[in-house]
Protein backbone atom coordinates (compact mmCIF):
# COMPACT_ATOMS: atom_id res chain seq x y z
CA UNK A 1 0.00 0.00 0.00
CA UNK A 2 1.61 2.79 -0.76
CA UNK A 3 2.21 5.49 2.17
CA UNK A 4 -0.42 8.46 -0.04
CA UNK A 5 -3.12 6.38 0.47
CA UNK A 6 -2.60 5.97 4.49
CA UNK A 7 -4.78 8.24 6.73
CA UNK A 8 -2.66 11.12 7.87
CA UNK A 9 -3.90 10.53 11.54
CA UNK A 10 -1.72 7.13 11.61
CA UNK A 11 0.95 10.44 12.25
CA UNK A 12 -0.44 12.01 14.58
CA UNK A 13 0.17 11.84 18.49
CA UNK A 14 -2.78 10.73 20.22
CA UNK A 15 -4.45 10.13 23.58
CA UNK A 16 -7.21 8.79 25.99
CA UNK A 17 -9.21 12.10 27.06
CA UNK A 18 -8.08 12.00 30.79
CA UNK A 19 -12.12 12.32 31.63
CA UNK A 20 -12.53 8.93 29.65
CA UNK A 21 -13.28 5.93 31.93
CA UNK A 22 -12.94 1.81 30.23
CA UNK A 23 -15.24 -0.51 32.02
CA UNK A 24 -13.71 -4.38 30.16
CA UNK A 25 -16.76 -6.08 28.58
CA UNK A 26 -16.96 -9.30 27.16
CA UNK A 27 -17.15 -8.26 23.32
CA UNK A 28 -14.52 -5.50 24.14
CA UNK A 29 -14.70 -2.25 26.90
CA UNK A 30 -17.45 0.27 27.06
CA UNK A 31 -15.90 4.03 27.17
CA UNK A 32 -17.54 6.84 29.40
CA UNK A 33 -16.75 10.34 28.78
CA UNK A 34 -17.64 11.90 32.04
CA UNK A 35 -17.28 15.40 30.16
CA UNK A 36 -19.79 15.13 27.66
CA UNK A 37 -21.49 12.13 29.39
CA UNK A 38 -21.15 10.07 26.03
CA UNK A 39 -21.28 6.30 25.91
CA UNK A 40 -19.47 4.17 23.39
CA UNK A 41 -18.66 0.59 22.62
CA UNK A 42 -15.55 -0.72 21.57
CA UNK A 43 -16.40 -3.83 19.69
CA UNK A 44 -13.05 -5.47 20.00
CA UNK A 45 -10.70 -6.27 22.64
CA UNK A 46 -7.57 -5.47 19.93
CA UNK A 47 -9.70 -1.80 19.73
CA UNK A 48 -9.67 -1.65 23.66
CA UNK A 49 -5.82 -2.48 24.09
CA UNK A 50 -5.17 0.32 20.89
CA UNK A 51 -6.72 3.07 22.67
CA UNK A 52 -5.28 2.76 26.02
CA UNK A 53 -1.96 2.36 24.88
CA UNK A 54 -2.04 5.62 22.50
CA UNK A 55 -0.61 7.89 24.70
CA UNK A 56 2.88 5.66 25.53
CA UNK A 57 3.21 5.86 21.26
CA UNK A 58 4.83 9.11 19.39
CA UNK A 59 1.89 8.07 17.11
CA UNK A 60 -0.64 6.15 16.09
CA UNK A 61 0.94 4.14 13.68
CA UNK A 62 3.66 3.98 16.36
CA UNK A 63 0.96 2.26 18.48
CA UNK A 64 -1.00 -0.08 16.13
CA UNK A 65 2.69 -1.52 15.55
CA UNK A 66 2.98 -2.20 19.15
CA UNK A 67 0.17 -3.81 19.82
CA UNK A 68 0.84 -6.07 16.62
CA UNK A 69 -2.35 -5.31 14.46
CA UNK A 70 -1.41 -6.17 10.95
CA UNK A 71 -1.30 -3.34 8.74
CA UNK A 72 -3.70 -4.52 6.42
CA UNK A 73 -5.72 -3.60 9.04
CA UNK A 74 -4.52 -0.21 9.63
CA UNK A 75 -6.99 1.56 7.61
CA UNK A 76 -10.13 0.24 9.60
CA UNK A 77 -8.46 1.18 12.96
CA UNK A 78 -7.62 4.51 11.64
CA UNK A 79 -10.98 4.83 10.80
CA UNK A 80 -12.41 4.23 14.08
CA UNK A 81 -9.73 5.94 16.09
CA UNK A 82 -11.17 9.21 14.07
CA UNK A 83 -14.94 8.59 15.23
CA UNK A 84 -13.74 8.43 18.66
CA UNK A 85 -11.97 11.47 18.21
CA UNK A 86 -15.69 12.97 17.08
CA UNK A 87 -17.02 12.35 20.34
CA UNK A 88 -13.87 13.34 22.49
CA UNK A 89 -12.85 10.16 23.42
CA UNK A 90 -9.87 9.98 21.74
CA UNK A 91 -8.09 13.55 21.64
CA UNK A 92 -4.54 14.86 19.93
CA UNK A 93 -1.93 15.33 22.43
CA UNK B 1 -26.60 -4.87 18.99
CA UNK B 2 -26.45 -8.54 19.52
CA UNK B 3 -23.85 -8.67 22.57
CA UNK B 4 -25.91 -6.46 24.76
CA UNK B 5 -29.08 -8.28 24.27
CA UNK B 6 -26.71 -11.44 26.40
CA UNK B 7 -26.13 -8.49 29.20
CA UNK B 8 -23.35 -6.71 30.54
CA UNK B 9 -20.62 -7.38 33.34
CA UNK B 10 -22.46 -4.59 35.18
CA UNK B 11 -25.57 -2.35 34.05
CA UNK B 12 -25.01 1.01 32.12
CA UNK B 13 -27.72 2.65 33.02
CA UNK B 14 -29.10 1.89 36.49
CA UNK B 15 -31.67 3.67 37.91
CA UNK B 16 -32.13 4.00 41.98
CA UNK B 17 -35.04 5.29 43.26
CA UNK B 18 -33.92 6.74 46.55
CA UNK B 19 -37.26 7.04 48.32
CA UNK B 20 -40.76 6.30 47.72
CA UNK B 21 -41.63 9.51 49.47
CA UNK B 22 -42.92 12.42 47.60
CA UNK B 23 -44.57 15.34 48.22
CA UNK B 24 -46.49 15.26 44.91
CA UNK B 25 -48.82 12.35 43.98
CA UNK B 26 -48.98 12.06 40.18
CA UNK B 27 -51.33 9.96 38.58
CA UNK B 28 -49.13 8.13 35.94
CA UNK B 29 -45.96 7.57 39.18
CA UNK B 30 -44.02 4.61 38.17
CA UNK B 31 -43.75 4.09 41.95
CA UNK B 32 -47.05 4.60 42.82
CA UNK B 33 -44.81 7.06 45.20
CA UNK B 34 -46.27 8.78 48.27
CA UNK B 35 -45.45 7.74 51.59
CA UNK B 36 -41.78 6.97 52.68
CA UNK B 37 -41.33 3.35 53.55
CA UNK B 38 -39.87 2.68 56.30
CA UNK B 39 -37.52 -0.16 55.70
CA UNK B 40 -35.57 2.21 53.23
CA UNK B 41 -31.87 1.51 53.20
CA UNK B 42 -29.75 4.07 55.39
CA UNK B 43 -27.48 5.97 54.85
CA UNK B 44 -24.99 3.73 55.49
CA UNK B 45 -26.28 0.52 53.89
CA UNK B 46 -26.87 3.20 50.84
CA UNK B 47 -22.61 3.73 50.88
CA UNK B 48 -22.34 0.17 50.92
CA UNK B 49 -24.28 -0.56 47.49
CA UNK B 50 -22.30 2.46 45.97
CA UNK B 51 -19.24 0.63 46.76
CA UNK B 52 -20.14 -2.34 45.11
CA UNK B 53 -20.86 0.06 42.17
CA UNK B 54 -17.90 2.14 42.21
CA UNK B 55 -16.23 -1.58 41.94
CA UNK B 56 -18.52 -2.65 39.45
CA UNK B 57 -17.23 0.86 36.87
CA UNK B 58 -20.77 1.83 36.96
CA UNK B 59 -20.11 5.14 35.55
CA UNK B 60 -23.66 6.63 36.68
CA UNK B 61 -26.49 6.54 37.76
CA UNK B 62 -29.78 8.21 37.98
CA UNK B 63 -31.75 8.89 41.40
CA UNK B 64 -35.41 8.85 41.43
CA UNK B 65 -38.19 8.57 43.61
CA UNK B 66 -40.29 9.32 45.01
CA UNK B 67 -38.71 13.15 45.24
CA UNK B 68 -34.90 11.95 45.61
CA UNK B 69 -34.52 15.41 47.59
CA UNK B 70 -36.68 14.57 50.64
CA UNK B 71 -33.86 12.73 51.58
CA UNK B 72 -32.09 14.10 54.62
CA UNK B 73 -28.84 12.72 53.37
CA UNK B 74 -29.75 13.65 49.86
CA UNK B 75 -26.78 15.55 49.32
CA UNK B 76 -24.19 13.44 51.31
CA UNK B 77 -25.39 10.39 48.88
CA UNK B 78 -24.87 12.26 45.69
CA UNK B 79 -21.33 13.86 47.56
CA UNK B 80 -20.42 10.20 48.18
CA UNK B 81 -21.80 9.18 44.81
CA UNK B 82 -19.80 11.26 42.74
CA UNK B 83 -16.41 11.34 44.75
CA UNK B 84 -16.80 7.53 43.98
CA UNK B 85 -16.32 8.01 40.36
CA UNK B 86 -20.05 7.28 39.99
CA UNK B 87 -21.94 10.42 38.29
CA UNK B 88 -24.99 11.14 39.04
CA UNK B 89 -27.97 11.97 37.12
CA UNK B 90 -31.69 12.74 39.02
CA UNK B 91 -35.12 13.41 38.71
CA UNK B 92 -37.05 15.95 41.01
CA UNK B 93 -40.15 17.73 40.94
CA UNK B 94 -37.83 20.93 41.92
CA UNK B 95 -39.88 21.37 45.10
CA UNK B 96 -36.40 21.74 47.25
CA UNK B 97 -34.37 23.70 44.84
CA UNK B 98 -34.89 26.95 46.45
CA UNK B 99 -31.70 30.02 45.74
CA UNK B 100 -29.48 28.22 47.97
CA UNK B 101 -30.03 24.38 46.91
CA UNK B 102 -29.69 25.68 43.10
CA UNK B 103 -26.30 27.10 43.98
CA UNK B 104 -25.11 24.04 45.73
CA UNK B 105 -26.13 21.97 43.10
CA UNK B 106 -24.31 24.21 40.52
CA UNK B 107 -20.83 24.13 42.57
CA UNK B 108 -21.16 19.96 41.57
CA UNK B 109 -19.23 18.08 39.00
CA UNK B 110 -20.64 14.81 37.38
CA UNK B 111 -24.27 15.47 38.37
CA UNK B 112 -27.10 16.17 35.33
CA UNK B 113 -30.51 17.13 37.00
CA UNK B 114 -34.17 16.25 35.09
CA UNK B 115 -36.70 18.40 36.36
CA UNK B 116 -40.07 16.45 35.26
CA UNK B 117 -42.97 18.69 33.60
CA UNK B 118 -45.97 17.48 31.58
CA UNK B 119 -47.12 20.34 30.70
CA UNK B 120 -46.21 23.54 29.01
CA UNK B 121 -49.16 25.25 31.13
CA UNK B 122 -50.06 24.85 34.62
CA UNK B 123 -53.35 23.39 32.97
CA UNK B 124 -52.07 20.51 31.73
CA UNK B 125 -49.26 20.03 33.57
CA UNK B 126 -51.14 19.76 37.29
CA UNK B 127 -53.87 17.62 35.77
CA UNK B 128 -51.29 15.08 35.92
CA UNK B 129 -48.76 15.91 38.43
CA UNK B 130 -51.15 17.94 40.93
CA UNK B 131 -52.14 21.82 41.87
CA UNK B 132 -49.58 23.87 42.17
CA UNK B 133 -46.47 21.46 40.52
CA UNK B 134 -46.11 23.77 37.32
CA UNK B 135 -45.25 26.55 39.21
CA UNK B 136 -43.14 24.41 41.77
CA UNK B 137 -41.08 23.05 38.45
CA UNK B 138 -40.70 26.56 36.74
CA UNK B 139 -39.84 28.05 39.90
CA UNK B 140 -36.84 25.61 40.49
CA UNK B 141 -35.91 26.26 36.75
CA UNK B 142 -35.51 29.76 37.22
CA UNK B 143 -33.64 28.86 40.51
CA UNK B 144 -31.03 26.96 38.57
CA UNK B 145 -30.75 29.43 35.36
CA UNK B 146 -29.90 31.74 38.36
CA UNK B 147 -27.16 29.64 39.91
CA UNK B 148 -25.54 29.04 36.55
CA UNK B 149 -26.11 25.96 36.82
CA UNK B 150 -25.56 25.30 33.10
CA UNK B 151 -27.73 22.88 30.60
CA UNK B 152 -30.19 21.17 33.02
CA UNK B 153 -32.90 18.82 31.46
CA UNK B 154 -36.72 19.32 31.44
CA UNK B 155 -38.32 15.53 31.91
CA UNK B 156 -41.64 15.00 30.18
CA UNK B 157 -43.79 12.08 29.98
CA UNK B 158 -45.50 11.87 26.41
CA UNK B 159 -49.20 11.84 27.30
CA UNK B 160 -52.34 12.01 25.06
CA UNK B 161 -52.84 15.64 26.36
CA UNK B 162 -49.71 17.12 25.66
CA UNK B 163 -48.47 15.91 22.10
CA UNK B 164 -49.36 18.96 20.48
CA UNK B 165 -47.30 20.56 22.95
CA UNK B 166 -43.92 19.03 21.55
CA UNK B 167 -42.81 22.10 19.82
CA UNK B 168 -43.51 24.57 22.86
CA UNK B 169 -41.38 22.24 25.20
CA UNK B 170 -38.73 22.36 22.95
CA UNK B 171 -39.05 26.15 22.86
CA UNK B 172 -39.20 26.22 26.57
CA UNK B 173 -36.09 24.01 26.92
CA UNK B 174 -34.41 26.20 24.18
CA UNK B 175 -35.38 29.36 26.37
CA UNK B 176 -33.36 28.00 29.66
CA UNK B 177 -30.39 26.86 27.49
CA UNK B 178 -31.77 22.98 28.44
CA UNK B 179 -31.97 20.05 27.35
CA UNK B 180 -35.54 18.35 26.77
CA UNK B 181 -35.72 14.39 27.34
CA UNK B 182 -38.90 12.90 26.32
CA UNK B 183 -40.06 9.79 27.51
CA UNK B 184 -42.92 6.86 27.08
CA UNK B 185 -45.95 6.78 29.69
CA UNK B 186 -45.78 3.05 30.68
CA UNK B 187 -49.17 1.71 33.01
CA UNK B 188 -46.88 1.21 35.45
CA UNK B 189 -47.32 1.71 39.35
CA UNK B 190 -50.57 4.49 39.59
CA UNK B 191 -49.96 4.89 35.43
CA UNK B 192 -52.03 1.24 35.79
CA UNK B 193 -55.35 3.33 36.26
CA UNK B 194 -54.51 6.53 34.42
CA UNK B 195 -52.85 4.90 31.34
CA UNK B 196 -56.35 4.72 29.74
CA UNK B 197 -56.91 8.16 29.69
CA UNK B 198 -53.27 9.34 29.28
CA UNK B 199 -51.74 7.23 26.95
CA UNK B 200 -51.46 8.92 23.19
CA UNK B 201 -53.61 7.83 20.85
CA UNK B 202 -52.69 5.53 17.56
CA UNK B 203 -52.43 8.88 15.25
CA UNK B 204 -50.72 10.27 17.92
CA UNK B 205 -48.01 7.98 17.81
CA UNK B 206 -47.16 9.11 13.92
CA UNK B 207 -47.35 12.32 15.05
CA UNK B 208 -44.76 11.31 18.22
CA UNK B 209 -42.48 9.42 15.67
CA UNK B 210 -42.36 12.24 12.86
CA UNK B 211 -41.24 14.75 15.88
CA UNK B 212 -38.76 12.49 17.33
CA UNK B 213 -36.88 12.25 13.72
CA UNK B 214 -37.14 16.00 12.85
CA UNK B 215 -35.66 16.88 16.10
CA UNK B 216 -32.74 13.88 16.08
CA UNK B 217 -30.23 13.88 18.93
CA UNK B 218 -31.10 17.02 20.04
CA UNK B 219 -33.64 15.63 22.05
CA UNK B 220 -33.07 12.99 24.66
CA UNK B 221 -35.71 10.42 25.03
CA UNK B 222 -34.03 7.37 27.37
CA UNK B 223 -34.07 5.00 24.35
CA UNK B 224 -37.99 4.78 25.36
CA UNK B 225 -39.83 4.77 22.03
CA UNK B 226 -38.18 2.03 19.71
CA UNK B 227 -42.13 0.75 19.55
CA UNK B 228 -42.14 3.56 17.07
CA UNK B 229 -39.74 2.12 15.20
CA UNK B 230 -42.03 0.25 12.81
CA UNK B 231 -43.25 3.25 11.45
CA UNK B 232 -39.95 4.01 9.21
CA UNK B 233 -36.20 4.68 10.00
CA UNK B 234 -34.78 3.56 13.63
CA UNK B 235 -35.18 6.54 16.19
CA UNK B 236 -31.32 7.67 17.69
CA UNK B 237 -30.68 5.07 20.66
CA UNK B 238 -30.16 1.58 21.23
CA UNK B 239 -33.56 0.60 20.66
CA UNK B 240 -34.14 -2.57 22.63
CA UNK B 241 -35.23 -3.31 25.73
CA UNK B 242 -32.65 -3.57 28.24
CA UNK B 243 -34.44 -4.89 30.95
CA UNK B 244 -31.63 -6.83 33.17
CA UNK B 245 -29.46 -6.93 30.16
CA UNK B 246 -28.00 -3.15 30.19
CA UNK B 247 -30.61 -1.88 32.85
CA UNK B 248 -32.06 -2.50 36.00
CA UNK B 249 -33.82 -0.40 39.41
CA UNK B 250 -32.68 -0.79 42.97
CA UNK B 251 -36.01 0.82 44.60
CA UNK B 252 -36.25 2.15 48.20
CA UNK B 253 -35.58 -0.75 50.07
CA UNK B 254 -33.36 -2.27 48.33
CA UNK B 255 -35.29 -4.63 46.04
CA UNK B 256 -33.78 -5.14 42.70
CA UNK B 257 -36.31 -5.10 39.60
CA UNK B 258 -35.53 -5.36 35.66
CA UNK B 259 -36.23 -2.49 34.78
CA UNK B 260 -37.95 1.26 36.95
CA UNK B 261 -41.41 0.20 34.93
CA UNK B 262 -41.49 -3.49 36.31
CA UNK B 263 -42.09 -2.98 40.41
CA UNK B 264 -43.91 -6.08 40.63
CA UNK B 265 -42.72 -9.58 42.69
CA UNK B 266 -42.51 -11.12 38.72
CA UNK B 267 -39.76 -9.20 37.90
CA UNK B 268 -37.91 -8.90 41.21
CA UNK B 269 -34.62 -10.43 40.95
CA UNK B 270 -33.37 -10.32 44.69
CA UNK B 271 -32.11 -7.33 47.07
CA UNK B 272 -29.35 -5.97 47.45
CA UNK B 273 -29.16 -6.23 51.20
CA UNK B 274 -28.88 -10.43 50.03
CA UNK B 275 -25.45 -12.28 50.64
CA UNK B 276 -23.34 -10.92 47.68
CA UNK B 277 -25.32 -8.01 47.34
CA UNK B 278 -25.94 -5.86 44.14
CA UNK B 279 -23.55 -7.92 42.06
CA UNK B 280 -24.98 -11.17 42.77
CA UNK B 281 -28.23 -10.24 41.93
CA UNK B 282 -27.01 -8.38 38.78
CA UNK B 283 -24.52 -11.44 37.81
CA UNK B 284 -26.56 -14.70 38.73
CA UNK B 285 -30.14 -13.81 39.54
CA UNK B 286 -32.80 -16.60 37.45
CA UNK B 287 -34.17 -13.52 36.64
CA UNK B 288 -31.76 -11.46 34.74
CA UNK B 289 -30.27 -14.81 33.38
CA UNK B 290 -33.05 -15.83 31.72
CA UNK B 291 -33.85 -12.43 30.01
CA UNK B 292 -30.14 -12.55 28.77
CA UNK B 293 -31.48 -15.89 27.33
CA UNK B 294 -32.87 -15.28 23.45
CA UNK B 295 -36.73 -13.97 23.96
CA UNK B 296 -39.76 -15.34 21.81
CA UNK B 297 -41.35 -13.39 19.21
CA UNK B 298 -44.33 -15.13 19.64
CA UNK B 299 -47.19 -13.95 17.75
CA UNK B 300 -45.06 -10.63 16.38
CA UNK B 301 -42.48 -13.66 14.57
CA UNK B 302 -45.00 -13.30 11.29
CA UNK B 303 -45.04 -9.43 11.49
CA UNK B 304 -42.42 -8.03 8.86
CA UNK B 305 -41.68 -5.33 11.69
CA UNK B 306 -40.26 -6.90 14.61
CA UNK B 307 -36.80 -6.56 13.90
CA UNK B 308 -37.55 -2.51 14.08
CA UNK B 309 -40.16 -2.81 17.54
CA UNK B 310 -38.80 -5.83 18.79
CA UNK B 311 -42.37 -6.38 20.03
CA UNK B 312 -42.00 -3.17 22.55
CA UNK B 313 -41.93 -2.81 25.89
CA UNK B 314 -42.74 -5.77 28.32
CA UNK B 315 -43.48 -2.70 31.36
CA UNK B 316 -46.48 -1.88 29.12
CA UNK B 317 -47.29 -5.56 27.97
CA UNK B 318 -47.26 -7.01 31.37
CA UNK B 319 -49.82 -4.41 33.12
CA UNK B 320 -51.81 -4.11 30.56
CA UNK B 321 -52.53 -7.97 30.53
CA UNK B 322 -51.16 -8.70 27.15
CA UNK B 323 -48.84 -11.43 26.79
CA UNK B 324 -45.23 -10.71 26.77
CA UNK B 325 -44.35 -12.31 23.61
CA UNK B 326 -47.56 -10.44 21.60
CA UNK B 327 -47.58 -6.90 20.41
CA UNK B 328 -46.95 -3.80 22.46
CA UNK B 329 -50.28 -2.26 23.57
CA UNK B 330 -49.24 0.46 21.19
CA UNK B 331 -48.36 -1.62 18.34
CA UNK B 332 -48.37 1.33 15.65
CA UNK B 333 -49.76 -1.66 13.27
CA UNK B 334 -52.99 -1.61 15.79
CA UNK B 335 -52.18 -5.30 16.79
CA UNK B 336 -52.05 -4.16 19.94
CA UNK B 337 -55.54 -1.76 20.26
CA UNK B 338 -56.91 -5.65 19.00
CA UNK B 339 -55.35 -7.35 21.58
CA UNK B 340 -56.33 -4.79 24.04
CA UNK B 341 -60.43 -5.15 22.68
CA UNK B 342 -60.27 -8.59 23.18
CA UNK B 343 -59.09 -8.51 26.76
CA UNK B 344 -61.86 -6.03 27.79
CA UNK B 345 -63.97 -9.08 28.19
CA UNK B 346 -61.64 -10.36 31.06
CA UNK B 347 -62.60 -9.23 34.70
CA UNK B 348 -59.71 -6.32 35.51
CA UNK B 349 -59.61 -8.30 38.83
CA UNK B 350 -57.44 -10.72 36.76
CA UNK B 351 -54.90 -8.40 35.92
CA UNK B 352 -51.73 -8.17 37.34
CA UNK B 353 -51.47 -4.72 39.97
CA UNK B 354 -48.56 -2.86 41.40
CA UNK B 355 -47.79 -5.37 44.45
CA UNK B 356 -47.11 -2.61 46.63
CA UNK B 357 -48.41 1.33 47.12
CA UNK B 358 -47.15 4.30 48.63
CA UNK B 359 -49.53 6.23 47.84
CA UNK B 360 -51.05 8.72 50.71
CA UNK B 361 -53.78 7.25 52.30
CA UNK B 362 -56.00 10.57 52.11
CA UNK B 363 -55.36 11.35 48.52
CA UNK B 364 -58.15 12.65 46.15
CA UNK B 365 -56.41 10.31 43.54
CA UNK B 366 -56.63 6.93 45.55
CA UNK B 367 -58.17 5.38 42.70
CA UNK B 368 -55.88 7.21 39.94
CA UNK B 369 -58.39 9.02 38.93
CA UNK B 370 -57.80 12.30 36.92
CA UNK B 371 -59.16 15.06 39.20
CA UNK B 372 -60.34 18.25 37.22
CA UNK B 373 -59.26 21.13 38.81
Amino acid sequence: MSTELLNPLLERPLALHPQVALRPEPFGALAYHYGNRRLVFLQHTDMVSVVQHLGEHPSLAATLEACGIDRRRWPSFAKAVESLMKSEIVVER
Amino acid sequence: MSQLKTGLDAPICLTWELTYACNLQCVHCLSSSGQRDTRELSTSEAKRVLDELRDLQVFYINIGGGEPMVRRDFFELVEYSVASGIGVKFSTNGAFIDTEKARRLASMDYLDIQISLDGVDAATNDLVRGAGSYDMARRAMDNLAAADFGPFKISVVVTRQNVPQLDEFKALADSYGAQLRVTRLRPSGRGVDSWDHLHPTNAQQREIYDWLMSNGENVLTGDSFFHLNALGDPLPGLNMCGAGRVVCLIDPVGDVYACPFVIHDQFKAGNVRDPGGFAEVWKRSDLFTSLREPQSAGACASCGSFDACQGGCMAAKFFTGLPLDGPDPECVGGDGEVALAQLAAVPVALKPRPMQDHTKPAHANRNGRLVVT
